[in-house]
């Protein structure tokens, strides 16, 4: 079959083109018919691309029939395979969150435009996702940067310091995006090749070489930039609580996700001659670094008033869980990391939508004192918003316990109580900041009569949908935790 | 063999002089626009690093010209730049078009302006609480 044989390729060219389409047409309303199937499109495709991997295990996809190493390749195996997915069925959700809500915060002459763009921040995430060329994937991070700067520009219609957000986003994220240029520029120096799996069995023949060692730092830095890893975050609490409610679900679920999966890609997947400096990385620098992010995250969190600002921090906190899994260097870490990679985009999406249906609700900005008894006027958003609240602190029978409970099963392979009581102590503190919420939303009187009478249903459909999904993850699952242990199979080997 | 280096590897000494160049402007100015100027030469000395790469000395242009063991250089590095440019040229556009919107929006495109702006903005409206952020770490 032609269309499933190019899956991978169209995945990324589907919407592209629609964006195309989509600037063109007149109406906000046939504009966002088009984006939402066009992004069906693409969950279907997902769905089609994860059984044909779970058949034939990897998928090698080479453009214009030029073979690898010397054309572009975008790479499959199960990996990326459930992250694709992910990116696919969070895009369908947060499109259809989109309808109500993005039509709510910008002018209604700019909603096919924001589309156009949006469509385009979903299709350079499919390709930086699958992508198994080094300058490829720089190409698809500048896309998703510009698109994703743009969107969050959007912003500036409810307040206009998104505009500032965008700038710094647009400043930071260029330097980070330069800085990874340089090290594929060493790698290539070294290696001769761009292809990632080239470049390791090149690597593998020369040996310790300084020049790809320099060449892979860079690359690191760079992608941590992207990815919201601590010391270089300071971008991101201001780009997710100045964006539109809707550019925040979307970006906060997926955007950092698929850079950290290709951070662990370029850890795992490349290192392999050089396991002395990648341990000593992963346990002198990654692992302090992911701690001190946990409880910078949370604390700031705790102190902050302004919600979407607060579960940006949280974000920051989250991904250091993640970056923790990953700098325990063992088969279980990299498969909890990879467990709540998933569970964090859905919760954490889930979050942002709820906290934009409330500031929908109440004509302002959703903050510790405007929020008085919100809880109350819209009980059905909140009751998603709570349970999301509880999979965050990882509360069983959410999928947020899975992660925990998988990350402490990795520590304890390990064999370090310290970092037990340390994950333990910073999931105590996240509870400090959901009950401050709770306490203001549920327990305080409302003080104002809402804006618009009730929640409007479009708006907590999706919401509920990802707290559904959250809810069936934590007591079916198998599906992720089997989606972990084959992401970490594929990057390090079965154990 | 110092003067040898320095020498021979004279466009690389130029690429780090211009990548330090680049990024000081970036973190020491205060003017939006200059930022984006320092950003601009930061990207240009990756530029210059990659056609370097490329350069074969003694290569031509990678033409078959049918004459045997002729030079060549290796043509990839400089198409890789031909999209990095187009990337730079991007990214610089939409700093430019958020530069104009700031300057719309906020009457000046001077950090420490904005800065000074944003804590009154925060205080007066919403009230974010950016200094209480600041000092809990």
């Amino acid at each position: 079959m032609l269309i499933l044989d190019n899956i991978p390729a169209l995945l990324v060219a589907i919407p592209l083109l629609a964006s195309a389409v989509v600037s063109l047409l007149p109406s906000a309303r046939i504009a966002w018919g088009f984006a939402f199937f066009t992004t069906l499109i693409c969950l279907y495709m997902a769905v089609e691309l994860v059984g044909i991997i779970s058949s034939t295990q990897a998928l090698s996809y080479a453009f214009g029939g030029w073979e690898p190493p010397w054309g572009i390749v975008f790479v499959l195996d199960s990996a990326n395979v459930y992250l694709v997915l992910l990116v696919a069925f969070v895009s369908v959700i947060a499109t259809l969150y989109a309808y109500t809500m993005l039509a709510r915060e910008i002018a209604v002459e700019d909603l096919p435009k924001a589309y156009a763009v949006w469509l385009l921040a979903i299709a350079s995430l499919f390709g930086l996702a699958m992508t198994g060329d080094a300058f490829n994937l720089f190409v698809f991070l500048e896309i998703s940067a510009l698109s994703s700067i743009t969107l969050i520009a959007l912003g500036a219609g409810q307040d206009r310091r998104a505009l500032l957000a965008a700038y710094n986003y647009l400043i930071i994220g260029a330097i980070g995006a330069t800085f990874y240029v340089i090290g594929v520029g060493y790698l290539y120096a070294a290696t001769g090749s761009l292809n990632l799996i080239d470049i390791t069995d090149r690597l593998n023949e020369l040996g310790t070489n300084q020049a790809a060692i320099t060449g892979l730092a860079f690359m690191l830095a760079g992608i941590m930039v992207k990815a919201g890893v601590f010391p270089v975050h300071i971008w991101l609490p201001a780009a997710y609580s100045f964006a539109p409610s809707a550019v925040s679900s979307l970006l906060a679920a997926v955007a950092t996700k698929v850079a950290i999966y290709y951070f662990a890609r370029l850890l795992f997947g490349i290192f392999i001659d050089i396991t002395q400096l990648v341990d000593f990385f992963l346990l002198y620098i990654l692992m302090p670094v992911s701690v001190l992010a946990i409880f910078y995250g949370t604390i700031a969190a705790i102190y902050q008033s302004d919600f979407k600002r607060l579960f940006a921090l949280s974000s920051i906190a989250q991904i250091g869980y993640i970056t923790f899994a990953f700098s325990l260097n063992s088969h279980s870490g990299i498969s909890a990391g990879f467990i709540h990679i998933i569970n964090h985009a859905l919760i954490k999406g889930a979050l942002f939508m709820a906290v934009g249906i409330f500031a929908l609700g109440i004509g302002s900005r959703a903050t510790m004192s405007s929020m008085q008894g919100v809880g109350r006027q819209m009980p059905i958003t909140f009751a998603g918003f709570v349970l999301a609240g509880l999979a965050l602190i990882g509360v069983p029978l959410t999928a947020g316990f899975i992660s925990k409970l998988y990350l402490f099963k990795a520590i304890f392979e390990t064999g370090n109580g310290f970092y037990v009581a340390l994950i333990a102590l910073s999931s105590v503190l996240s509870v400090l900041y959901l009950w401050k919420i709770f306490e203001v939303m549920w327990l305080k009187e409302p003080v104002q009569p809402l804006k618009s009478d009730k929640e409007p249903a479009s708006a907590y459909l999706p919401v509920w949908l990802m707290v559904g999904v959250i809810m069936i993850f934590g007591v079916y699952s198998g599906e992720v935790i089997s989606s972990g242990i084959g992401a970490a199979n594929a990057l390090i080997g079965a154990r | 063999m110092s003067i040898n280096l320095i020498v021979l590897y004279w466009n690389y000494i130029i690429v780090i002089m211009l990548m330090m160049a680049g990024l000081y402007i970036i973190i020491s100015n205060q003017n939006f626009i200059k930022k984006l100027v320092g950003l601009s030469i930061f990207q240009s000395s990756v530029f210059i690093f990659y056609i370097s790469l490329g350069k074969v000395s003694g290569g031509t242009a990678p033409i078959l010209t049918g004459i045997e063991d002729t030079v060549y250089s290796n043509p990839l590095p400089h198409v890789l730049i031909l999209t990095a440019i187009v990337v730079g040229v991007a990214t610089n556009a939409l700093g430019l078009a958020l530069v104009v919107r700031i300057q719309e929006a906020f009457k000046s495109i001077e950090e420490h302006k904005l800065l000074a702006l944003k804590k009154e903005d925060g205080l007066k409206d919403i009230q974010i609480e950016d200094s209480k952020e600041d000092s809990a770490v």
